[in-house]
């Protein structure tokens, strides 16, 4: 009588913990993509009104993010006069890390901190990188976790070739 | 049988706890962007060269396979 009582607790407290885990729900294709307006990040945003956006996560401390500089400096070089905008959103802690960053990799690209990370929190960023692509509606069009060289750049392009398509500029 | 109240009690304290303790890494979780301090150098096992070259020392004496790692061949010693 006592173990069963006990057992039926320990499966009771069991099951609340497991409940109360925090919920994963990342952004999938077709949502909205989170406001960078209301974001609170720090830097200048670019105009992306009409534009495909390439937002990419990143950090100073995250060795594949500093990988995927060059390939995104070529994807702006490629894509920026056909109606793409790359943002690179930083998740860094500290402001001089973020600064030094920049100072050593001159991304020929826009980039912001998103120091509060309020950004990330919405997008549930899955890991460091995570590029995202959004469609001139808003909405997100492909996620690419990580970077993994050629592999990655390759489906990024597909992504914006299918995305500047889907919808031209007016 | 019947259990007194203070048992019972001391009991349920530690069904709570057992349960707290087994399920508390449950909502840890450390998000992607948070890993900054996980990815400092100084997180690395293998920051000092002196504590790596002891280590090693110690291994390749203990295996008995002196280069039988991060050198090519199956430490076979006939290569």
């Amino acid at each position: 009588m006592l173990s069963r009582k006990l057992s039926v607790l320990l499966a009771a407290g069991l099951l609340l913990g497991v409940a109360s885990a925090p919920a994963r729900a990342e952004l999938a294709c077709g949502a909205a993509f989170p406001s960078l307006a209301e974001a609170q990040l720090e830097g200048t945003l670019p105009d992306t009104k009409g534009q495909v956006v390439l937002v990419d996560f990143w950090a100073s401390w995250c060795a594949p993010c500093k990988a995927s500089f060059p390939a995104l400096g070529q994807l702006h070089a490629d894509y920026g006069a056909r109606g793409v905008t790359i943002l690179g959103v930083s998740e860094d802690d500290k402001a001089k890390d973020y600064a030094a960053f920049l100072k050593k990799y001159a991304p020929p690209f826009a980039t912001v901190r998103d120091a509060a990370h309020k950004l990330a929190g919405a997008v549930k960023v899955p890991a460091m990188p995570t590029s995202v692509v959004v469609g001139r509606d808003g909405r997100v069009r492909a996620i690419f976790s990580g970077y993994h060289g050629e592999e990655t750049e390759k489906s990024i392009r597909a992504a914006l070739d299918q995305a500047l398509a889907e919808s031209p500029a007016s | 049988m019947k259990n007194s109240l203070p048992f019972r009690i001391v009991l349920a304290a530690g069904a709570v706890a057992t349960a707290m303790l087994a399920t508390g890494c449950t909502t840890a979780h450390v998000q992607p962007w948070e890993r900054a301090t996980l990815a400092d150098y100084t997180m690395r096992p293998d920051r000092d060269p002196l504590q790596n070259a002891m280590t090693e020392h110690i291994y390749f004496s203990r295996e008995a396979s002196s280069g039988g790692r991060g050198v090519g061949g199956s430490g076979c010693g006939c290569n």
